[in-house]
Order: structure tokens, then C-alpha cells, then sequence
């Protein structure tokens, strides 16, 4: 199982984002020359709903880890699990898998 | 010392292909391009060149080969015609706008319906807006020496882009003519022995090649394109200093013949200019003030040195070999024509359309698009453009009548 959450909230945000890069940070033909790099670039601000994850109900299982398929889910130390929420699409598939029914689907427009 | 020999434009490129010592070859055959890829599968089995070549099942797996291997930093070569580029299309804008200096030989043929392997510039014209350098040739000698030149300029880290050679299939690719091969040693002195590039996958230093572009992303991605597409006209004119200086042939972006002080200008692309040359011999015995610019650089377009070309004279006579239907005339007219707007004395230009599908155009053809050309010029014409060697009086290349507007 998954040890550490990759980044946390604050170090995403050091990174750049979309609006801070120019046609001259571009580099030759669009190549991406860090691998992973996907990690540190929110990919997921088209998400129109987003998984809310209810600890009370969750039982550590991992299911939702296991199953997102864009690799969103964050395993923390405490053994809970949190969304990245700059790479979640939104898609539901942890809220379905989820057999404790922690996992809920709110628009985004929602608090 | 340089060998005479005796080739046909096929293959006169294959032996630039060969002395290039590519790397990779992936092509599908097809005319009139069929003798490229047989003359190099040849050149593979027989040990004269030490390449991978690739029997690929269709042009758009030729060009994505050809991607895969320049990604890894290979040479890569390929080569197709009329309807052939048209199902590569895709993979097209793909190679340019991920950089791979991939070369490709282009046998210009005609589109169907109905069907032709003839010549003439459709195909080029769809392909225009891709991204990839174009350049024309008149004879075979200049099939060796751009595609030999396309490798090295394409290459060039401040260039980075694939080169497409376009000569005029059949008229080129399958007339032997006479025409010289350089020794091995100037070709080595011209073009570095192993392709220099920075970003060749690796699996001990992974990268991404061909990433998704959200659309914060795609339209930054697109302007550094265009930005460096433009400025590699810079090494475009380098690499034919350079390539002349070796060879002693010097090749530039537009090439005026007998244009000085000329009133009325003849422009094309292509072997076509070959016969151009003898009518405006013809007409500059009889005193006209006639003359001739070869258009060999198509993309990036050369605006300044078209306009230089053309400052003093009265009128430019555009021959295009394709339609561009329900447009301003044919492609390289309105390419001209808009090259030339808002300058301070900008001369007429006269569209002219022939020698579609492999019609041939005769010396009397030419003379006819002069003599044509500077009657338009000087009392207009009720066509969008004219026409050379069509059967029957032709009308109707114009707007119907009767302006559609809404009501004001």
C-alpha cells in the first residue's frame, strides 16, 4: 500500500500554473522533458462534480486508491485517503467502488 | 571531384538518401513516386545502404514510422504522392509540430475523382498549411541537391522541422537527365555524419514526446511554432550559402531568370519553369520585356525577397497547376497577390490555371499566359483567373450575379 501522499496541497500551489506560462516557456515541440510530470500540473479544472470522502464511514480499505484511474487518490500516513483534487477528473469511479458508501459525488457549483 | 552521371529525379534523390547514410527509410509505394521506395529497398538489400527499411502498410503508418524513429534521434527518410499524402495527412501536422526533421520527397500527382497519377500541384496545396519547409525543384540535379540540403537544414538545432522536396512526377521522376554526384567527402563536409538531437528518447532519461494540450496550453504551444518556423528562414538561406559553397551550386528562395527591368513577370513553381526559360529567350530576341521568377521556397513564403524580385515590374503573371474551387484563384496566385498588397508601386498579378492532372503545357501555352496575362492586365477580365489548354471557350470562373445581404 501507498505510504506517503505525493505532495500536499501547499507544494502543488508553488508550482506554476497554466496562466503563469508563456509561448516562450514552451519547450521544442511541445516535449515534456521531466518525467511525471503531470503531477505537478492541475489536470483536473474541467471537473464539473468532485468526491467528497466521509471518514466517519471510511474503513481504510484502499479500494479507491486502487481503482482511480488517473492515480488522484492520495493514501496519507494516518491511513485514511484524500483527492488530489488538481488531478481528479470527476469521473465517480472511487464513490462507485466504494463498499462502505464513504465516498459522495457533489457538483461543483456545491460548498 | 563531382561524377557525371545520367538519373532520373527518383533517383537522383535516392542517392542524396544514400550519402546521407539515413538511418531509417519507411515508405509505401505509389505513382509516381513507386521508383523512390523500390530504388532504396534496392540500395537496403544490396549492403549500398545501411538503413532500416520498413515495408509499412499505408502512408499514415510511413509518416508515423518515420515520427517514432526521429524521435529517437535517427534519420529518417519517406516518401509519397497525390492521394498517398492525403491519407497521411494527419500524421503530417503531427511531425512538424513535435520537430522531426524527417525528410520527405514529394512526386507531385494530381487528386481523384476522376482518377490521375499525372502531375500536378493539388496535392502540394493541401499540405500547405502544415508546418513543414517546402521547396520545389526544376530538374533532377535539384532533387539530389535539396533533399541532400533537406536533411541538413531540417536538422539544424535552430530549425528543427521536416522538409518536404516536391518535383513534378512523371515530367521529373521519370525523365533521365544528366546531372552530377558529388564525392562522399563534400557531402560529409556538408552534413554532419550523425544527427544532433537533444530530446531522443531514452529510456535511462524518460521524457514525454507528444503530450495532451488542454486549451490553456495548445495556443502557447502553437505561437513558439510559428515563431521558430518563421525565423528558420535564416538557416534555410545558410544552408544554401553553405551547400553552394561546397557544390558550387547556389539555390535561393526566389530566383528571378532574365527579370531585369522586365515589365511583366512570369511566376511558377516546379519543372515547368524549364520551358518558361526558353519562351522568355524567345520573347527577349524579339524585344519584349518579358521575365521569369521560380518560386522555390514555398513554405516558409519568402515576402521580402518576392517583393524585391518584383518591385519594377508592371505586371506578375501567376501560373498555379491546381484549383483552389470557389477561392481568390489558384494558391499561389493569392499567395502572391497578398505577399504583394500594400506595396507602395504594387504591380497587377494575373492568375493563370494549367497543366492540371499531367496536361502537358507547351511552349505555346506559356507564350499565350504572357500575352494573355498582360491583355488582363490592361483591360481586365470577367474570370476570377484564366485558363491555358482547356478545349472549349472558357466562362463562368466568376460570381453569379446578385448581391445576398441582410436588409439594412
Amino acid at each position: 500500500m501507498a505510504t506517503k501522499a505525493r505532495k500536499t496541497k501547499a507544494a502543488v500551489k508553488k508550482l506554476r500554473t497554466a496562466s503563469e506560462v508563456t509561448w516562450r516557456d514552451m519547450e521544442v515541440g511541445g516535449i515534456l522533458t521531466d518525467a511525471g510530470s503531470a503531477a505537478l500540473r492541475r489536470t483536473g479544472d474541467w471537473r464539473s462534480e468532485r468526491p467528497i470522502l466521509d471518514k466517519e464511514k471510511c474503513n481504510k480499505c484502499g479500494l479507491c486508491w486502487l481503482y482511480c484511474p488517473d492515480a488522484a487518490v492520495d493514501a496519507c500516513e494516518d491511513g485514511y485517503y484524500e483527492v488530489n483534487l488538481y488531478s481528479c477528473k470527476g469521473c465517480g469511479i472511487c464513490a462507485e467502488i466504494c463498499p462502505k458508501e464513504a465516498i459522495t459525488m457533489i457538483e461543483e457549483e456545491e460548498e | 571531384m563531382s561524377k557525371r552521371v545520367a538519373l532520373e529525379a527518383s533517383h537522383a534523390c535516392c542517392e542524396a538518401v544514400r550519402m546521407a547514410d539515413t538511418d531509417v527509410v519507411a515508405a509505401y509505394p505509389i505513382t509516381p513516386q513507386t521508383h523512390v521506395p523500390e530504388r532504396l529497398a534496392e540500395m537496403v538489400a544490396d549492403g549500398e545502404l545501411d538503413a532500416e527499411y520498413i515495408p509499412v502498410e499505408s502512408e499514415h503508418s510511413a509518416m508515423s514510422a518515420c515520427c517514432g524513429a526521429s524521435a529517437v534521434g535517427a534519420r529518417a527518410f519517406t516518401t509519397t504522392a497525390g492521394v498517398g499524402l492525403e491519407l497521411m495527412h494527419e500524421v503530417v501536422y503531427i511531425a512538424s509540430s513535435m520537430r522531426y526533421p524527417i525528410v520527405m520527397v514529394i512526386c507531385n500527382r494530381a487528386l481523384s475523382a476522376p482518377l490521375s497519377v499525372w502531375c500536378d500541384h493539388s496535392d502540394v496545396m493541401s499540405v500547405r498549411d502544415t508546418g513543414w519547409i517546402q521547396v520545389f525543384c526544376q530538374n533532377n540535379q535539384e532533387a539530389f541537391d535539396m533533399t541532400l540540403w533537406a536533411f541538413r537544414v531540417g536538422e539544424d538545432p535552430k530549425v528543427l522541422f521536416p522538409v518536404m522536396v516536391h518535383f513534378d512526377g512523371f515530367t521529373l521522376s521519370h525523365v533521365t537527365e544528366a546531372m552530377f554526384l558529388p564525392e562522399q567527402e563534400e557531402v560529409d563536409r556538408f552534413l554532419p555524419k550523425k544527427r544532433q538531437y537533444q530530446f531522443a528518447l531514452d529510456p535511462d532519461k524518460p521524457m514525454t514526446h507528444g503530450a495532451f494540450g488542454p486549451p490553456d496550453m495548445y495556443t502557447e504551444s502553437k505561437i513558439s511554432q510559428e515563431v521558430a518556423f518563421r525565423k528558420s528562414k535564416e538557416l534555410i538561406i545558410q544552408g544554401w550559402k553553405e551547400f553552394g559553397k561546397i557544390f558550387g551550386r547556389y539555390y535561393y528562395p526566389v530566383e528571378p531568370y532574365r527579370a531585369e527591368g522586365a515589365k511583366t513577370m512570369l511566376l511558377m513553381m516546379g519543372s515547368l519553369n524549364e520551358t518558361a526559360k526558353l519562351v522568355v529567350d524567345r520573347k527577349r530576341e524579339k524585344g519584349e520585356s518579358v521575365g521569369l521568377i521560380n518560386l522555390r521556397l514555398w513554405r516558409p513564403f519568402p515576402f521580402e525577397e518576392l517583393r524585391q524580385a518584383v518591385k519594377d515590374a508592371e505586371t506578375i503573371v501567376v501560373f498555379d497547376r491546381c484549383i483552389s474551387f470557389g477561392g481568390p484563384g489558384g494558391p499561389v496566385f493569392s499567395e502572391v497577390r497578398s505577399a504583394l498588397y500594400g506595396m507602395e508601386r504594387m504591380p497587377k498579378v494575373v492568375g493563370f490555371v494549367g497543366g492540371l492532372g499531367g496536361r502537358d503545357v507547351p511552349i505555346k501555352d506559356i507564350e499565350y499566359a504572357f500575352d494573355r496575362g498582360r491583355e488582363v492586365a490592361e483591360k481586365g477580365s470577367e474570370e476570377i483567373f484564366e485558363t491555358v489548354g482547356v478545349r472549349g471557350k472558357v466562362e463562368g470562373i466568376r460570381e453569379p450575379k446578385g448581391v445576398y445581404l441582410p436588409a439594412k
